[in-house]
């Protein structure tokens, strides 16, 4: 066995400035030692290879029109629908950073839960039903709706892209990392394993096989960590109290674990991080168009209903998971590192040493196979949100000036599909030894600063024009990666400089009323005969996204 | 949309009802959440000594677990809250102004 290089990082998500690296948590940062091949997980992990596989050829089947491809036909439930968000949505970032953040910090981890969901019901009450009347596959067929096709279109496949390459490295690194402690595989071909059967879903089976990956998915994580909670509480009789006392008695926090900690050392940072969690979940490309998927604006408002009780639910289950890891895994033995010094494979490892605490080596080949199964899911649907950016808004719209036929723009995705694949490979690989915590949280910070302001102003703001919209979207892009560049994830833990320019890890608070603000401004400014056109188109824009008058419905079949 | 359509639409005084109805009704709840969010999170960075403190004198637990619990609790009913009125009563009215919009 290949013994990589081990170092320190793994301990990281050390309480202070802990923001954004606990963002990233999907990834394990740092080398990891790899360890021996483990059958159980492997057979597990295949029978799930297998039948997803399955499940794209069924799709793939089914795909022929663009819309089958973009939307799954538009004929997904509410209820299949909320599962697949959530299978979207619940990363292997949630699941083993926020057990692990839990496991080493206690309450804290439950701030970042409630982060994560409380964006969920104002892209209900605000977002949902409007962009499922107005937009067909992508979230640019909303922001652009009344404006200038070229500008807006370019603008947003460009925050879509950034996105998806910052979240899509985070993941390949993490998977990489997870893949070779959890299997015993070599990290490039755990890479490359991902990257294949990612491209294989989204290129043969588009949006249905895709969805159907994160159901499945979602169902396999939320009954296996069901399951590890409920061992967990039996062992204290149901009762919370108990495992906390236990808890606060083992961990050398002690009581700390109790009471927020590391987060209050500023109160800016936790604000910022608190905007760009929460508005940057609707600004997610990846999340947004699984809202095209169902048949009408009832199922959009259907699926947030469940996806955010499922969503609740999990981060409950990962609460009592790190705490049971505290009791059931740390101190013991055969999970600590060897240097005795934490456990083994760091915190973020906490659930997965759980799941063998609780249930075994069966159990903890099946955890393994769906911490993978979840990168799977996650990448694909990323991953197909970038291929639609380029030929749908990118392709179609503006390289094509609406002018391409439906298979063209097909063959459009799938080609991009293919060449994402290759991007993530190449980065993931790339990347594998460099910190990449800021990277998950940079993408939040991107999408609440350009993505969400533009989308949210286009369908709230008469007034906005071309112009507002594309400068607004630029300016939050650009100020959001500069500051985060120059903040501390950066200019101190990458470049290695001794103190940061920017002092925040999270450029939201600032960057994204910017955004805002940059939009207001440019359309105030503009007095083109255009602008006032856009302005008019703004009353029909209102009612159908109201009444869904004119809006894409399900395909027949 | 054609036009005759859009302006017996912006001629219902249905539609102005529906907008008015769930505009305030989505604003309404979506402050809410803000405002227990945000809560939330300026107790945390100003006043943190207040979730730490321990529910009862002989346990541990402390106030912040079942206040954090509560705060997810809340997202979701309120999820469920809107769902229910827009499925029902907003998407009826909706349902007549577009068959009167024909």
């Amino acid at each position: 066995m290949r013994m990589s290089r081990i170092s320190a990082a793994l301990t990281g998500l050390a309480v202070s400035g802990f923001s954004t690296a606990a963002l990233a948590a999907g990834s394990i940062d740092g080398a990891v030692q790899k360890q021996a091949t483990n059958w159980t997980a492997i057979i597990m992990f295949v029978a799930f290879v297998l039948a997803t596989l399955g499940i794209t050829y069924w799709a793939a089947r089914r795909t022929k029109s663009a819309k089958d491809f973009y939307a799954a036909g538009g004929g997904i439930t509410g209820f299949q629908n909320g599962l697949a968000i959530a299978g979207d949505y619940m990363s292997a970032a949630s699941f083993l950073g926020i057990a692990g953040l839990v496991f080493s910090a206690g309450f804290d981890g439950l701030i970042y839960s409630i982060g994560f969901l409380v964006g969920w019901p104002i892209i209900l009450f605000l977002i949902a039903e409007r962009l499922r009347n107005l937009g067909k596959f992508t979230f640019a067929d909303v922001a652009s709706f009344r404006f200038r096709q070229t500008p807006i279109r370019s603008m947003a496949a460009s925050g879509t892209l950034v996105v998806v390459i910052l979240y899509l490295i985070a993941q390949m690194v993490g998977a990489g990392k997870l893949i070779q402690l959890l299997f015993g595989l070599d990290y490039t071909i755990a890479v490359v394993l991902v990257g294949v059967l990612m491209v294989a879903y989204v290129m043969f089976g588009g949006m249905l096989a895709t969805t159907w990956v994160q159901i499945i998915k979602a169902v396999l994580l939320l009954s296996g960590a069901t399951f590890m909670a409920f061992m967990v509480m039996v062992k204290f009789g149901f009762s919370m109290e108990a495992l906390f006392a236990k808890a606060t008695e083992v961990s050398p926090k002690g009581i700390k674990l109790m009471a927020p900690g590391g987060l209050v050392s500023d109160p800016i940072d936790a604000i910022s991080l608190g905007m760009a969690l929460m508005f940057g979940t609707a600004g997610l490309p990846h999340i947004l168009m699984r809202f095209f998927t169902v048949s009408d604006a009832k199922e959009a408002r259907k699926s947030v209903f469940y996806a955010t009780g499922f969503i609740g639910y999990f981060y409950i289950l990962t609460f009592i998971i790190g705490f049971g890891a505290i009791v059931l895994v740390l101190n013991v033995p055969e999970f600590m590192a060897a240097d005795g010094k934490g456990i083994l494979g760091g915190t973020n490892m906490a659930a997965i040493h759980l799941s063998k605490a609780v249930g075994g080596d069966l159990f903890l080949g099946f955890i393994s196979a769906v911490a993978f199964a979840t990168i799977l899911a996650v990448v694909s649907g990323l991953t197909l949100s970038g291929a639609s950016a380029v030929s749908h808004d990118l392709y179609a719209s503006v390289f094509r000036q609406g002018h391409a036929n439906e298979a063209e723009e097909i063959r459009v995705s799938k080609l991009t599909t293919l060449v994402l694949g290759v991007i993530a490979i190449v980065l993931g690989i790339a990347f594998e030894n460099q910190n990449i915590a800021f990277m998950v949280g940079l993408a939040f910070a991107i999408a609440a600063s350009a993505n969400f302001p533009v989308l949210f102003m286009s369908m709230f703001w008469k007034g906005l024009t071309t112009r507002g919209a594309f400068l607004g979207g630029f300016i939050g892009l650009i100020t959001a990666s500069v500051l985060v560049v120059l903040g501390p994830p950066i200019w101190k833990s990458v470049l290695g400089h001794p103190a940061a320019i920017f002092p925040y890890s999270n450029p939201a608070i600032f960057s994204m009323p910017l955004a805002f603000f940059c939009c207001w401004l440019f359309s105030k400014m503009d007095t083109s005969a255009d602008a006032a056109k856009e302005q008019e188109a703004y009353g029909p824009q209102y009612v159908r996204s109201q009444t869904g008058i004119g809006a894409e419905g399900a395909s027949e079949h | 949309m054609s036009k005759s359509s859009y302006e017996r639409v912006l001629a219902n005084p249905k539609f102005h009802e529906l907008c008015s109805k769930r505009s305030s009704f989505g604003w309404t709840l979506s402050i809410a959440m803000l405002v227990v969010y945000y809560a939330f999170v300026a107790v945390i960075a100003f006043d943190p000594a207040l979730l730490a403190k321990p529910l009862s004198s002989s346990g541990v637990t402390s106030v912040g677990i079942p206040v954090g619990l509560a705060v997810i609790i809340f997202a979701f009913v309120i999820t469920g809250v809107y769902v229910r009125r827009a499925n029902s009563e907003f998407d009826e009215l909706n349902r007549q102004i577009v068959e009167e919009s024909k």
